[in-house]
């Protein structure tokens, strides 16, 4: 137990100093660090590149400066990233790479190119006709530019055979996030659902190399040790991310363990694989086109209400939390989709609207509160 | 057929009223109906005799016509944000009421969807494609972060037109019209380039036209590029227009046109005719919008990469220099005296841009422009009063920088 605690430890450091491993990052290894907004920046490019990528997803902060650009009703990520941007956060950071998911991010990228004149921005789309075969030769073009781009800003090549490489030690890091997903579900104590995103969350200011270490030794701590009693409710998260801390707080006060989630910020990062076949490049796109079940990759059939269904049946949950971003409009629009299948499948779910600068949670409380003794008459 | 004896705004009229009553029958018939966003590639459908309607024009004539309130709370109810495009918020209300104070849309058996004006449609379309569980075409148009459009974007495009073709060719059982299409696309170039210069003619010092009938003529360039009376109409306009700037007439015959301005944004439908009184009360004359541009889909009928590139060269799909550039333009061609920014609460990639957009152009133009808080069809979320104040602050500033430029040339 002494490692692991250890472990979490440094997980924690990181997460609380990430402009600390930037830093170290750079100090031991002279190379450059590139900033990933959200989501599904193709990291393995930049580590190919034997640089660090690390995860832009806002925080908490005062909203000053940032108001120049974004009016109020502007997500509260984005009003976070462009506050830190715009008061020198991100200096230390090569470049960011700003994919245009939706209409939030694509005026991200044009305000940061003003804004933040000395860490260039590079944009990237990703297609929305992703399973077509000119949808997949479209991103691959992309991420021909993300690689030229990065090469010509380093002055070195990016090798097909480090990229390779790369896919290797993400898969394996993807596959072992899902493996602490899967045993989390049964330390529900030692595992809080805090623990859970602590450790989630670090792996956006880690080498993936290392962070699959440290969480392949939780993983085999937590398997020397016996299943733990809940007598609490079970749930799944979904939504864009489960945050500020003290909202995860709560679900420990009301005996709300997180058995499962669906949080862009976390395990969607980690369902899909890169697969096998064809070119580096192209196999990072056919990632892509592999993806479901997420509110920013087309999918006509909306797959995603069956998916988290499936997911709280898997993971024996009781029912589902929906994170909501405020003015997250793909968010926003899956979820009366969303509302209207879990009625239908019966799995009770509670809509919570979340800011991730919010000064105070106490007002979600009662609805926990509320939620959970539902859950307990069921 | 064209009667010459109407003017142009009951012609208009009775393209509009034919335009919905004819696909009302054709959905009696049993004919396919296709809803489509606003600047989606229509060619494709109007090739193939496929009847297309426009919830976003059909959702601004509700607002218009102020029924849009009870329709967004109903979609309100069924968990739809406050916070989305109320269009969407409208349409999604309509499809479950299928009632309307701007008349019925017969409801669609396909989509037609192009995120050339914003991701929110995406997920607007996908939503209806469930509900009603209907094949959605869907025409990505990458946002062009830097200033023009890439080669592979074009190629990318040019292939989702071979899907969309193959596509429509398995929903009608029908193969597709090549020589039509190529007739299609002959039309409705001609419908955008009588368009641009029908409305271009507010260039003209008094500007013939009365701006927010552009609000009025918009509705023909939307729902009937691809038809030949929509050139017939803009050609008409622009005679009008003509034989108005011969004999020196402005805007109105009750006062004279005082101040020209430019309106960042769409219209705020449901204070439409309040805006336009408060406005004409002051002498301020609407001559520019970024409208004119946008539906300026210009290309020759042989030319399917000029096609596509033109269909992603909308002016919200483009970057900060790009919208910056485009509005310096206008201020120069439109001889324009201010600016009116509308902050549309349902419209994110104009919004979260025009900050910086509104200071770039006041750097570079040196005109005064004030910004005022609107929706373009959620009454909530407009107030009269705030609009009023900025206007009257923006026409002080108007009139200081006159005096200023009289007593400098002087």
């Amino acid at each position: 137990m002494q490692a692991f605690t250890a472990i979490l430890n440094e997980l924690d450091h990181v997460v609380n100093h990430p402009s600390e491993a930037v830093r170290k990052f750079k100090k031991e290894t002279g190379r450059e660090v590139i900033g990933c907004l959200p989501i599904y920046v193709p990291e393995e490019i930049i580590y190919a590149g034997h640089m660090l990528p690390v995860g832009i997803w806002g925080g908490q902060t005062n909203i000053v400066k940032s108001g120049a650009y974004l009016p109020g009703f502007a997500c509260s990520i984005m009003r976070g990233i462009m506050e830190f941007a715009v008061q020198g956060t991100y200096n230390d950071l090569s470049a960011v790479i700003c994919p245009v998911h939706c209409d939030t991010l694509k005026c991200i990228g044009e305000n940061w190119k003003v804004a933040v004149p000395n860490v260039p921005c590079i944009g990237l789309v990703y297609p929305q006709n992703r399973k077509s075969e000119t949808g997949i030769a479209f991103l691959t073009a992309e991420f021909q530019q993300i690689r030229s781009q990065l090469e010509s800003l380093t002055g070195r090549p990016i090798a097909d055979e480090d990229i390779e490489n790369a896919i290797i030690i993400y898969n394996e890091h993807r596959k072992t996030m899902r493996e602490f997903s899967k045993i989390a579900r049964d330390f529900p104590v030692t595992v809080s659902p805090k623990v859970r995103h602590r450790v989630m969350k670090s792996a956006f200011f880690m080498d993936k190399a290392k962070h699959t270490m440290l969480v392949k030794a939780l993983i085999s701590e937590l398997r020397s040790l016996p299943a733990e009693e809940w007598t609490g409710s079970k749930i799944v998260l979904t939504g864009i991310i489960a945050e500020p801390d003290s909202f995860l707080d709560l679900f420990t006060d009301y005996g709300i363990a997180v058995v499962g989630d669906d949080l862009a910020h976390e395990s969607r990062q980690y369902r899909t694989d890169v697969p096998q076949d064809g070119n580096p490049l192209e196999r990072l796109a056919r990632r892509w086109a592999d993806l479901e079940g997420c509110s920013l990759a087309y999918d006509p059939a909306k797959k995603r209400g069956q998916m988290i269904i499936d997911t709280v049946k898997e993971n024996g949950a009781d029912g589902v939390i929906v994170t909501m971003m405020k003015f997250c409009e793909p968010e926003e629009f899956d979820y009366p989709i969303l509302k209207k299948e879990f009625e239908k499948a019966g799995v009770p779910h509670l809509y919570i609207e979340l800011e991730q600068q919010a000064d105070s949670v106490e007002q979600l409380r009662t609805r926990l509160q509320g939620f959970t003794e539902m859950l307990y008459r069921r | 057929m064209v009667n010459q004896k109407l003017n142009s705004k009951q012609l208009l009229q009775q393209l509009l009223d034919d335009h919905y009553a004819g696909a009302l029958a054709a959905k009696d018939r049993g004919e396919l109906i296709a809803w489509s966003t606003s600047i989606a590639p229509q060619e494709f459908c109007e090739a193939m005799g496929i009847y297309t309607v426009y919830p976003e024009n059909h959702a601004a004539a509700i607002g218009a016509k102020k029924g849009s309130e009870s329709l967004i709370e109903l979609s309100e109810s069924h968990g739809y944000s406050a916070d989305i495009c109320s269009y969407a918020r409208v349409n999604m209300g309509y499809l479950e009421l299928q009632e309307s104070v701007a008349g019925q849309i017969p409801l669609p058996d396909l989509l037609i969807c192009c995120n050339n004006i914003c991701n929110t449609v995406i997920k607007w379309y996908e939503n209806i494609a469930r509900e009603l569980n209907i094949p959605l075409i869907m025409f990505d148009m990458p946002f062009n972060y830097n200033y023009g459009v890439a080669k592979h974007n074009v190629e990318y495009i040019k292939g989702q037109f071979q899907d969309a073709i193959k596509k429509l060719e398995e929903i009608t059982g029908r193969s597709f019209d090549y020589d039509r299409l190529r007739e299609v696309m002959e039309i409705s170039s001609q419908s955008a380039i009588w368009w641009k210069k029908a409305m271009g003619l507010a260039q003209a010092v008094p500007s013939p036209m009365n701006g927010f009938d552009i609000f009025n003529y918009m509705a023909l360039i939307v729902c009937m590029r691809g038809k030949k009376e929509t050139v017939e109409l803009f050609k008409l306009v622009a005679q009008e227009h003509e034989e108005k700037i011969k004999a020196g007439l402005g805007p109105w015959k009750d006062r004279p046109e005082e101040f020209r301005i430019m309106w960042d944004g769409i219209a705020c439908w449901t204070a439409l005719g309040n805006t336009y009184k408060f406005l004409k009360s002051q002498g301020i004359n609407m001559v520019g919008s970024t409208y004119p541009d946008s539906w300026s889909i210009i290309y020759d009928s042989n030319d399917i990469d000029g096609m596509a590139r033109a269909y992603s060269s909308n002016f919200v799909n483009r970057n900060i220099d790009f919208r910056v550039d485009n509005i310096c333009q206008i201020v120069h061609d439109f001889k324009v005296d201010g600016i009116i920014y509308h902050c549309n609460r349902s419209c994110k990639p104009q919004d979260f841009c025009q900050y910086e957009v509104q200071r770039q152009v006041e750097d570079r133009t040196g005109i005064p422009s004030v910004m005022f808080d609107g929706d373009q069809t959620d009454p909530r979320a407009f107030s009269q009063a705030q609009f009023e104040n900025r206007v009257q602050a923006l026409c002080e500033m108007m009139k200081a920088k006159k005096q200023s430029s009289r007593n400098g040339s002087e």
